[in-house]
């Protein structure tokens, strides 16, 4: 999937997480987590993320999230969320979540 | 004897399908059923997002040890369809039809839902259904809706929604007299169960209890909840007494006496016991199995 | 009267002359001189500042200063005495109060200053906490119990010199309670032991009554100097939201589940004592456990803490009998100590010090407390929070939980992605010998070594499961958590109620 636009997914609230996606002007990926347990799962974030840009295709763009404590399936959910508002996208294919 | 194993479904528990922290914490609580929102708690915004996050939550190993329930947006919106794909794909028990007016609501719902378990493999037939009358045409139209698909489980009685279309409001549920008995009586001519509205001021317990005990009476098999709070409360006006669940072990032992000696008369106490008696002695002690006697 | 002839000394030494030492009689007044004067007679433990206070002490770089923390987050006296000494240049003393707080912030610039150079505490907080977690100080702050305080006061590891304690209410020769005065505090339980061990207590106080004053809990006979204070604390900041009943479903849910364990223990007979925490979810329990005792009928004996309106109120129904106050957590305490002829203060001495000779925690039937982590083994952590810096307390914990016959610990299995049960703690403050049962969101389980409370719970028909199964249940939803790095460094000592280290806090890698 192609980020095109910038888009935000989820909420601050404790235990959600916010994903803010933006095109990246240099076809790079950049990724930036921030989490209140950064040393506790910051590794299994991370993969996380890794995993869900990759079953959706997304090799270029810019993410920042800032987690709350989310469990993992908040944090695909919310990460989807916002690589398909952001690529404008309206047809899912759920085999690929 | 026969033992029909019967789902209990007295408390459901709502929960807005946006809210990430709900989802991951909710299940503590062990309600009979988890109720995902995806339609009026779930701001236009949000539904794509509230989708994804209840397609995931819906996959965790916790709930797959509760009855889960979404309730999806009506067909006739941009959203309800997705929202249909998304869950059945994802293993939700049953799938609950707001504003449900007439059978051919539930035939359309039944045909996409048997489309999509073919095209994502899951067993035909799985997914149940429940269907949430809103209006007074779904009232009248009570008995057709609960008999309109084999997927059928239950029929729900939303009170918002239906006092508006009835130019009324909440008040000390006379506004919901006729109401809730057509549903009722829709549920048990089509043999599914009945749910009551939901009580929405979490504060008042007393309040809450005394609806409890007009159902109850009444005969419906559960109530929408929308504060954990209030599970406790509802299992425990459920329960039954313990001369009830006495009287009902003494039932099943005659019942099992009389299978055993190859009688086809059921006697107690010199009175002849027929199956519905037997049917609700073995409900008594499914409710008593499920949460003791009442408090 | 002198006269020539008389001289009983010169004749007492004449025929026992191993009494030389004696000294022959003066006048009336000299050792009192004081008493010559009838102002000084009356003011002169009066002093017109803490500046004057602190010189008249004596007090010299390298000593041991001490404070209560009755009024908690609305203390003000101990970073008011620390700035002043400050100001006056010590260096090098050891702070010894009961606890410390997330007001005690201020210290930090008097730690990296050197006017402060060693800490004992039974907890801190905030900033200060933090910073101490990180490397501040050279000498690694002392962390004991509350009873383990009076211990090493006995045993002559902390030797206070001077004790500065702020009193809401104290009469002109230092005659002083919490249960009265405009910044009533309730009880005075801490304080009372730093009377009674240290070299010199100076009392600050913002209402001098009238002489004498009652009730009495600390004595004149144990008070230097008095120095009349504006704004020894804040009452209303003492309630760290122990009186308010929660309305969170998931602490209901905890508190019930509480309720039930008490109920089917065992121990849920007429005369039963019990102790809460001030946690929401302890909080909540008295309410549920209110209803099972009216409909037991039995009621309890005593509670013991710790005491919050909650159980002053089941106090006030005749539900428990008497009420033993070491900290009044609100007002609604503080209040029912004055009034309540059977609401009781004690010092931490007669609470909880194990070298003591009776405490009440001995006695104590069930206890609530609280947890930061648990281990398999039911070792319990209340200090160290999952990021491995020290934000927490030891306060009463070990000691209840040692005496105690039954001890429960209530926690969520999960706070925010972290998992409450864990394969070791990260610091071990009470030891899984004390733990009996473990409440959780998820289920119960009961400690290995208390078959017979299991078998009442499972008969019961609650949800039981072993620790191992809750741990896996946690990690399952939470995903394993990496382990937090520490350097070599130790910061803390975390001393058990008899003064032996049972562990220490190491420096989190930054």
């Amino acid at each position: 999937m192609k980020i095109i636009k910038e888009a935000i997914a989820g909420t601050l609230e404790s235990s959600d997480l916010l994903v803010k996606v933006a095109p990246s002007a240099d076809a790079t990926l950049e990724i930036i987590i921030k989490s209140e347990v950064i040393k506790q799962f910051g590794v299994q974030i991370r993969r996380v993320v890794d995993e869900t840009l990759a079953k959706l295709d997304v090799t270029a763009g810019s993410f920042l999230i800032e987690d709350k404590g989310a469990l993992d399936c908040a944090i695909r959910a919310r990460v989807q969320t916002a690589i398909l508002r952001a690529a404008g996208c309206d047809e899912l294919d759920w085999r690929k979540l | 004897m026969e033992e029909k194993t019967l789902k209990l479904r007295r408390s459901m528990l709502f929960l807005p399908g946006a809210n990430a922290a709900m989802l991951s914490t909710a299940f503590v609580y062990k309600p009979d059923s988890i109720m995902f929102d995806l339609e009026d708690a779930v701001s236009l915004r949000e539904k794509d997002s509230a989708r994804i996050l209840v397609f995931h939550a819906l996959q965790l190993p916790v709930y797959r040890e509760i009855e889960t329930v979404v309730r999806i947006n009506p067909l006739n919106t941009p959203f309800g369809l997705k929202d249909l794909e998304a869950v059945v794909r994802a293993g939700v028990d049953v799938v609950r039809l707001p504003k449900t007016d007439k059978p051919e609501d539930v035939y359309e719902l039944e045909a996409h839902v048997e489309r999509i378990e073919r095209e994502c493999g899951r067993e035909v037939g799985s997914t149940k259904l429940m269907a949430a009358v809103e209006s007074a045409i779904g009232v009248v139209n009570a008995v057709a809706i609960a008999t309109s698909s084999k997927r059928m489980i239950g029929i729900a009685l939303a009170g918002f929604d239906y006092c508006v279309d009835m130019q009324t409001e909440r008040g000390d549920g006379s506004e919901l007299f006729y109401a809730r008995c057509a549903v009722l009586h829709a549920a048990r001519a089509a043999g599914i169960d009945a749910f009551d509205v939901v009580y929405s001021d979490v504060n008042n317990d007393e309040g809450f209890l005394k609806e409890v005990e007009l159902i109850r009476r009444l005969g419906y098999n559960g109530k929408s909840l929308i504060n954990p709070r209030q599970i406790e409360l509802l299992h425990n006006a459920y329960a039954p007494t313990e001369e009830e669940v006495d009287y009902a072990r003494r039932v099943i032992a005659a019942a099992d006496a009389a299978e055993r000696d190859g009688l086809g008369v059921i006697a107690l106490n010199g009175k002849m016991i027929d199956a519905p008696i037997v049917n609700q002695a073995q409900r008594t002690l499914q409710r008593a199995q499920a949460s003791g006697t009442r408090k | 009267m002198k006269s020539h002839e008389h001289n009983p000394l010169a004749q007492l030494t004449a025929q026992q002359p191993q009494l030389g030492e004696l000294r022959p009689f003066a006048d009336a007044h000299a050792m009192t001189p004081y008493l010559a004067d009838p102002v000084q007679k009356r003011e002169r433990k009066l002093l017109a500042s803490l500046e004057e206070a602190i010189a008249r002490t004596g007090l010299k770089d390298g000593m041991t200063i001490s404070f209560h923390h009755h009024f908690r987050e609305g203390d003000k006296v101990i970073n008011r005495v620390v700035d002043t000494l400050a100001r006056m240049g010590f260096k090098n003393l050891t702070l010894a109060p009961s606890s410390l707080m997330s007001v005690n912030a201020p210290l930090i610039e008097h730690i990296k200053n050197g006017v402060i150079t060693q800490i004992y505490t039974s907890g801190m907080r905030g900033k200060l906490a933090e910073a101490i977690s990180n490397g501040l100080m050279e000498k690694p702050i002392q962390i004991h119990s509350h009873g383990g305080r009076v211990h090493l006061l006995q045993s002559g590891e902390i030797k206070i010199d001077v004790a500065f304690l702020g009193v809401p209410c104290c009469d002109v020769f230092g005659n002083a309670n919490g249960s009265h005065g405009k910044l009533r505090c309730g009880s005075l339980g801490y304080a009372k032991v730093d009377a009674q061990f240290a070299r010199q207590v100076v009392l600050l106080t913002d209402e001098i009554v009238g002489f004498p004053n009652t009730p009495v809990s600390i004595s004149q006979d144990r008070v230097d100097y008095i120095v009349k204070m504006d704004d020894i604390g804040d009452p209303s900041r003492i309630s760290v939201g122990a009186a308010r009943v929660t309305s969170n479903p998931r602490e209901l849910m905890i508190a019930r589940l509480s309720a039930d364990v008490i109920e089917h223990s065992g121990y849920f007979e007429q005369g039963f004592s019990l102790q809460t925490g001030s946690g929401a979810a302890s909080t909540a329990a008295t309410r549920f456990l209110e209803d099972r005792m009216v409909k037991k009928g039995i009621t309890a004996s005593y509670a013991l803490g710790g005491i919050t309106g909650s159980i002053v109120d089941l106090h006030n129904k005749g539900l428990i009998e008497t009420l033993v106050d070491t900290q009044s957590f609100d007002n609604v305490a503080g209040q029912s100590l004055a009034d309540s002829p059977r609401h009781m203060e004690v010092s931490t001495n007669e609470y909880a010090n194990p070298s003591s000779k009776g405490t009440y925690c001995d006695l104590v039937d069930v206890v609530i407390l609280s947890a930061l982590e648990i281990d398999t083994d039911f070792n319990v952590n209340v200090i160290t929070g999952s990021d491995g810096v020290m934000r927490g307390a030891s306060g009463g914990h070990c000691d209840v939980a040692a005496a105690a016959n039954l001890t429960i610990v209530v926690a969520p299995l999960i706070r925010s992605r972290i998992p409450t049960v864990v394969r070791h703690v990260t610091t071990v403050v009470t030891p899984g010998e004390s733990i009996d049962v473990l409440v959780t969101d998820h289920g119960i389980a009961v400690n290995p070594n208390r078959p017979e409370v299991a078998e009442r719970l499972k008969a019961a028909g609650l949800p039981l499961f072993t620790i191992e199964a809750l741990y896996q249940r946690a990690i399952s939803l939470t995903g394993e958590p990496q382990a937090i790095e520490f350097t070599d460094r130790i910061v803390g000592v975390i001393r058990y109620r008899d003064g032996s280290v049972i562990d220490v806090v190491r420096q989190v890698k930054a």
